[in-house]
């Protein structure tokens, strides 16, 4: 038998490929909707309670509570909660603003054995950085070209 | 004494005089929890890091190992030891404090039976009257080197591994009470072209299966000779792939063909998905429960095939395949 020719790797990807547990894609999606939804619910209540006790408007009721939303994430993931919800939840946890919150509280926890300077200010950002690089690309691309637009045909 | 093209035989029979293992808390509620020395509660052992927790872990596990041959650790002429983390720090740091002759060998999860293999050559070649030969994982030193950080909420697929925390460390002298080591089949280093490091049970099924024949063939044995053969870490997904390779093959390995990691935890026990991993998990279920039974005469003969996945975090992110590798080991009671 050879050992890793390319007719060998083939045949035995196809095997793997039949004996491999398949992805439960519709649980996953549907624990992600119920779960994502509670923490919009969540989400919700503490915009409402803003606007109610503190007489914020709808638009400015929206930066106290994502903050709280954060904190709340970052509470979960320091009690070592977060991750198991996580599992569970799958999109339902990663997807919201809380998902972000725990990347960054969880690497940044990660890392304190090595210090806060090279430790924990070089790897907080470690999984969330792609998202703020790949953010700020995405939105300067895409403001270029609508004002572009506008520049042209407005 | 070489047998055919990979298997070492040996005719003095070394002893494995004692050995022990301590393992976490997840796997303390296994189905094997039972079976080991010492569970520890703590994840951090004590210590302000995951890394310090694994060394003390392994310490732990050698000095119980020596005390349980009747020695100490002063007695122990050389060690063989290894982990999962860069450098190797768990063994050589716990080497450190013993201060004993050292020699750090990686083979990722299938360490342990380089270490048995190594040190059944040092003594039935007369070059060292005690050995120990130990491997250690920690699941939360695992995931930061290979993975996300421990708190990081990102979901598993079934097909990945738990590494287990757990270490195991054993004596070998060539007399004494205690199983013997008779052969050892150092594995060569294959690859079928698995990227996925999610698919750890699927990238070193092929791998066990080509020691194993090589084994069988080297020895001249076949299945039956064997009251038991275990896989180190092939899981749920990488077990059952082995067996149908090895019945592709001509090879049917019964109802006596297990795997550590399946062995090692409840399929129904919170995220250990197909089943445990890592240095320690194939380590502490031989030293353990293999061990064991064998000792008490259920079983005669018994093969221990570790597995390792060769890979590093940055092969992974660089698209390359997976090489893996197995050492078997025969173990006699």
């Amino acid at each position: 038998m050879s050992v890793s020719s390319g007719s060998s790797r083939k045949s035995y990807t196809a095997l793997v490929d039949t004996m491999r547990p398949a992805k439960p894609v519709l649980r996953n999606v549907l624990r992600a909707f119920w779960v994502g939804g509670v923490v919009c619910f969540i989400g919700e209540c503490v915009e409402e309670f803003f606007v109610h006790a503190f007489h914020f408007s709808e638009k400015t009721a929206g930066n106290p509570t994502v903050a709280i939303m954060i904190l709340l994430a970052v509470i979960l993931t320091g009690f070592g909660v977060y991750d198991k919800i996580s599992q569970y939840a799958g999109a339902g946890t990663a997807v919201p603003v809380t998902g972000f919150a725990n990347s960054i509280a969880s690497a940044a926890l990660e890392h304190k054995t090595e210090g806060y300077v090279v430790g924990v200010g070089t790897n907080m950002f470690k999984i969330a950085g792609p998202v703020i690089v790949f953010g700020v690309v995405a939105a300067f691309v895409v403001s270029f070209v609508v004002y572009a637009y506008i520049r042209l045909h407005g | 004494m070489q047998v055919g093209k990979q298997t070492w035989r040996f005719p003095s029979r070394p002893r494995i005089t004692g050995s022990a293992t301590v393992v976490g808390a997840k796997e303390g509620e296994g189905p094997l929890g039972s079976w080991f020395d010492e569970v520890e509660r703590d994840a951090y052992f004590g210590e302000n890091s995951f890394e310090k927790a694994e060394r003390i872990m392994f310490e732990r596990a050698q000095r119980l190992a020596a005390k349980k041959a009747n020695h100490s650790m002063e007695d122990v002429s050389h060690v063989i030891a290894g982990d999962l983390l860069a450098q190797n720090i768990s063994a050589s740091f716990s080497a450190r404090t013993h201060s004993r002759p050292h020699l750090g060998v990686f083979s990722a999860c299938a360490t342990i039976m380089e270490s048995f293999a190594l040190g059944g050559l040092l003594i039935d070649s007369l070059n060292s009257e005690k050995v120990l030969v130990g491997a250690s994982s920690h699941n939360s030193t695992a995931e930061r080197t290979f993975r996300y950080p421990t708190e990081y909420g990102g979901q598993k697929p079934q097909t990945a591994h738990c590494t287990a925390t757990a270490a195991g460390a054993a004596i070998l002298e060539a007399k004494g009470d205690g199983p013997a080591l008779t052969e050892a089949t150092i594995g060569r280093v294959i690859d079928f072209g698995i990227t996925n490091p999610w698919e750890m049970g699927a990238a070193m099924a092929p791998a066990a299966v080509d020691t194993l024949r090589v084994h069988l063939q080297a020895t001249g044995r076949s299945v039956l000779d064997y009251d038991l053969i275990a896989t180190g870490d092939l899981g749920r997904v990488g077990h059952p792939l082995a067996r149908q390779m090895l019945l592709e093959q001509g090879i049917d390995p019964g109802h006596q063909f297990t795997d550590c990691g399946i062995l090692l935890y409840n399929e129904n026990q919170p995220e250990v998905f197909s089943g445990g991993s890592g240095p320690g998990c194939c380590t502490v279920v031989t030293l353990s429960y293999l061990l064991k039974k064998l000792k008490e005469g259920k079983n005669k003969r018994i093969l221990v095939i570790a597995t390792g996945a060769l890979l590093s975090p940055l092969t992974v992110l660089q698209g390359d395949t997976i090489p893996c590798i197995a050492h078997a080991v025969t173990f006699e009671g």
